[in-house]
């Protein structure tokens, strides 16, 4: 079978939405175009029915006790706000004391940034070589002043699985709330927020093949009633805690996308786990100095973060334009900094600047695995032709010896 | 990021890449950059008696720019006189290959590779005498 170019291999940054999510996302742009809101007639109650239809189906997927554990928003950087600012503004008399970690998304560092700016004190944990954080660290940092921790459940660049589990055993007893940015996790990770005792977690539908523009937010009603201060003011929807006319056929999507992944995550994970190891093994066993980033067992299934030493990886994704992928190259970025991600794990600049991301998601095949492992294979070779570290590295010179002109 | 159609041609089909023989009296190397930075370039220079530049090779390890540059700074003071090679600018690099702001380092790369290259060939000149 002839393969279609360019080939999308960056699942992290966002999915396409299912054929089936569209189809039941269509009435509701104009046949039942209903405010969710109209309190007074069938056009609006057609659209509530619809919006709590999603919640419950997005509930089921987390393990939520209840439907309206759900709050919509317009994305996982939305409930990120929510949850951090509104629990600190709403605890602040209890503490003023927040735990994240350094490797989370930028929508939870600004967040907590911003808070400490207020008065707010934050504790970032760093994490191990492997890309977790540490249950034990977590311990040690609570204090009585501590309202919330927030870790992750999976990271976007190094698809880490977080042991949040062990961190809300710490949480619960300690009566400290625990927020996790699930975007990249939920549906493809267990994740259960009973189980893990979570009492917030953002999660949003274009990472699991569902439209862009809707996220969601769990804000456990029971055991603790968890309550936050609305960051946005208006006509008081969603209980208060984020005004705004509800993104109906958005909604309807995310509940079908999540409804997908309940019956159909595991089994893809599976199928995304083989893949991927079939691309790491065929790049592990053709080329040198291959360095996956991050650990290996708690790790996405579709996820493979890899440094090629010696290649920039701007120039990695320039050869192989064909293929969708991301870097943690400081070239990608406006900054000229190396993935803050990388560097925390202790990786070294030069690695981080040679770092490809691979997304596997639901509609990559087999064959295209075998076109990008036989690309990239060619193209590291080819790059490390003309790599003057490559030279150095084969005649045997220690590049951290060199005494580098840094300009 | 959009790269011009000069950087992509250079890029995809690097001229002169290569390593020439760094003991040699007549060849200068200039190693400029840092991995760390994300960008090492590697530029030679063969000098013949009359001071023309006869080869010019090099290796980079950096972005699609940065190889680019390199590239296109070989192709440039390949058959010139050491003294024109040296009057090279990073700005002539920027304009020919429609660097945008965020990679003119890599200009200023290449420039510091070529001079860097000019010193050694220069530094091992006066050693002989």
């Amino acid at each position: 079978m002839a393969i279609k170019l360019p080939i999308f291999m960056d699942y992290h940054s966002t999915t396409p939405v299912d054929p089936r999510v569209i189809e039941e996302m269509l009435p509701y742009f104009n046949e039942k175009f209903g405010n969710a809101a109209s309190r007074s007639h069938a056009f609006g109650w057609t659209a509530e029915e619809a919006v709590d239809y999603s919640r419950e189906r997005i509930g089921k997927l987390i393990n939520a006790q209840s439907e309206k554990e759900i709050v919509f928003t317009s994305g996982a950087t939305e409930s990120n706000n929510v949850a951090i600012k509104g629990v600190a503004e709403f605890y602040k008399d209890k503490g003023n004391h927040i735990i994240t970690s350094v490797i989370e998304h930028k929508a939870v560092l600004d967040t907590c940034k911003r808070l400490e700016k207020e008065g707010y004190e934050v504790t970032y944990l760093g994490v191990g070589k492997d890309g977790r954080v540490d249950p034990d660290d977590v311990k040690k940092a609570l204090t009585d002043k501590t309202i919330l921790v927030s870790i992750m459940l999976a990271n976007n660049e190094i698809g880490t699985v977080q042991p949040i589990e062990e961190i809300g055993k710490l949480t619960r007893e300690r009566g400290v709330l625990l927020h996790s940015d699930a975007v990249q996790g939920v549906g493809k990770v267990p994740f259960d927020v009973q189980k893990m005792n979570v009492d917030l977690a953002s999660i949003t539908a274009h990472k699991m093949y569902g439209p862009k523009g809707v996220g969601g937010l769990y804000v456990r009603r029971s055991k603790p009633r968890v309550r936050l201060v609305a960051q946005m003011d208006g006509g008081g929807h969603e209980r208060g805690m984020r005004s705004g006319t509800l993104n109906v056929p958005g909604i309807v999507g995310f509940g079908k996308a999540a409804d997908i992944m309940m019956k159909e995550g595991k089994e893809e994970g599976v199928r995304l786990l083989g893949m991927r190891e079939r691309l790491r093994k065929k790049l592990d066993s053709s080329l040198e100095e291959v360095f996956v980033n991050g650990s290996l067992e708690h790790r996405l299934p579709g996820n493979l973060n890899v440094s090629f030493a010696f290649v920039e990886g701007e120039a990695m994704m320039m050869a192989i334009k064909d293929v969708a992928v991301s870097s943690g190259s400081a070239c990608t970025s406006a900054s000229l900094e190396p993935s803050y991600v990388l560097r925390a794990l202790g990786v070294g600049d030069e690695l981080a600047h040679s770092s490809i991301r691979f997304g596997l998601g639901r509609y990559t095949t087999e064959e295209e695995i075998d076109f990008v492992s036989d690309l990239v294979i060619d193209k590291v070779k080819h790059l490390r032709n003309m790599s003057p570290l490559y030279e150095m590295y084969k005649d045997g010179i220690d590049l951290k010896s060199v005494q580098w002109v840094a300009h | 990021m959009a790269y011009s159609d000069k950087v992509i041609d250079h890029a995809e089909n690097p001229r002169n890449v290569g390593t020439l023989d760094k003991e040699d009296p007549t060849v200068g190397t200039g190693l400029v950059g840092a991995p760390a930075c994300g960008d090492v370039m590697r530029l030679q220079i063969k000098v013949s008696d009359d001071g023309v530049i006869q080869d010019a090779k090099f290796k980079t390890f950096g972005c699609g720019s940065a190889i680019a540059s390199s590239s296109l700074a070989t192709e440039w003071i390949k058959g010139k006189k050491v003294e024109e090679a040296e009057a090279i600018k990073n700005s002539d690099i920027v304009n020919e290959l429609n660097l945008p702001p965020v990679k003119i380092h890599c200009s200023v790369l290449a420039e510091d590779a070529i001079k860097s290259a000019i010193a050694d060939y220069r530094a091992k000149q006066a050693a002989k005498r």
